[in-house]
């Protein structure tokens, strides 16, 4: 044989193709890569031959280097198929063996093909398995980053949908905490106060935490932070929301929050009224008085 | 030497910085303000640094000695029109400014001292924070 061992695989699966194809998707069927219906049987088959196609093309260069030119499609190829379904939610188990479960029927033709001997079906194996590995991790790797671009997203939409400044009143800003703050997420409330209090002329911020969870050492020095900040651009701040437990967590870790605190909202607002010297009465003492 | 206008508005100063603060600048201010402080009998210092967009830890202390120093002199100091960049950086420099009092603008600062000055007494709700 003149040609490298590879070259000569890449002949034999191109001869046993249709075989090789039938076994990997019943493997894949088997496994259950179609129960879910998150992927269509035509859509799998498609993926399987193109997959097949670059991978025997890509041996016949000889070469058991993924990282050649020689790979560029299939790796191309597979980034593609792990990327859709990172997104369509397939788990990491599945995502990987649609590539490792392709060792079985490729080894049942090397055993198949009766020119070769035991040695050199020895020597195929180890190769086969070595680049089927290198793909299978490339895969995972890839995975791994179209889901964190996922979360990355995500993080920011959040932050961004979490932090309104909203006008309660003329002067009277309310920033409605929901979430972890962390502190990323303090600058970016921040700014989005401060620049509030500059367009509106607000003279009073009512902070209300409500919507977080937890209050540790960390958050409470971030809440005094906006505080501060509030404070220096000539706008009082005061924090309402703090939940009984969240209460009890902070005087148990010894947090203090020097600002004038109230229980609800409500309470905040009645206060931010009486300082602009602003009252609200019923319609009813306005016509009798 | 270049020297920032310091006003006279009524009994309180009106000083409004329109330059970068370099730190000679920044002590010459301290020392015309004091004396002004004395020489009109003024009850209230308003600094408006609505134009000043890059703060250090010093522009920080000096604004902090001011009032120290007004408060020597029974006046008041009020810095106004704080960017909220400037406010930012002053916070993460760890520089809250505790013992000067803040507005937004100008007008809503001299309300503030009159307040302060003419009905001292009256303000029954007494403002826990400050």
């Amino acid at each position: 044989m003149a040609r490298s061992p590879l070259a000569a695989l890449a002949q034999l699966i191109s001869e046993q193709e249709a075989v090789i194809l039938s076994d990997w998707f019943q493997l894949l069927a088997a496994a259950g890569a179609l129960e879910s219906g998150r992927i269509r049987e035509a859509e799998l088959r498609t993926q399987c031959g193109t997959f097949l196609k670059g991978f025997r093309m890509a041996l016949a260069d000889g070469s058991t280097d993924t990282n050649t030119a020689a790979y560029g499609a299939v790796r191309e190829n597979l980034a593609e198929i792990s990327r859709s379904r990172a997104i369509q939610g397939f788990s990491p188990t599945e995502t990987a063996m649609f590539v490792f479960s392709l060792k079985e029927p490729v080894f049942k033709a090397v055993n198949r093909a009766d020119k070769l001997g035991a040695t050199e079906i020895a020597h195929l194996v180890r190769q086969l398995t070595l680049i089927l590995d290198a793909l299978g991790l490339y895969t995972m790797d890839v995975y791994q980053k179209s889901r964190e671009q996922v979360i990355i997203r995500q993080q920011r939409e959040i932050s961004e949908l979490s932090t309104p400044v909203v006008k309660l009143w003329d002067g009277i800003l309310a920033l409605p905490l929901i979430g972890t703050l962390d502190s990323e997420r303090t600058q970016v409330v921040m700014e989005n106060l401060l620049q509030t209090i500059v367009d509106q002329g607000a003279e009073i911020a009512i902070i209300d935490i409500t919507g977080v969870p937890t209050v540790d050492t960390l958050t409470a020095q971030h809440l005094l932070k906006t505080v501060a900040a509030a404070r220096l651009m000539g706008a009082d701040c005061i924090v309402s929301g703090i939940r009984p437990q969240i209460a009890q967590t902070m005087v148990h870790l010894g947090v203090e929050l020097n600002v004038i605190s109230k229980a609800t909202l409500a309470d905040a607002f009645a206060v931010a009224l009486k300082r602009m010297s602003k009252t609200v009465v019923s319609v009813k003492t306005v016509a009798q008085g | 030497m270049d020297r920032i206008p310091i006003l006279k508005l009524g009994d309180a100063l009106l000083v409004t910085i329109q330059v970068d603060m370099h730190d000679r600048l920044a002590t010459a201010l301290e020392e015309d303000l004091t004396k002004k402080i004395v020489a009109h009998n003024a009850h209230g210092v308003l600094i408006d640094i609505s134009a000043l967009e890059i703060v250090d830890s010093f522009i920080g202390r000096m604004l902090d000695n001011i009032a120290a120093v007004s408060r020597v002199l029974d006046a008041e100091t009020v810095v106004v029109g704080m960017r909220p960049a400037v406010a930012i950086t002053l916070v993460e420099l760890g520089l809250s400014l505790a013992g000067v009092k803040t507005a937004l603008n100008v007008e809503r600062g001299m309300k503030l001292i009159q307040r302060r000055h003419h009905v001292p007494q009256s303000d029954t709700d007494a403002d826990p924070a400050s």
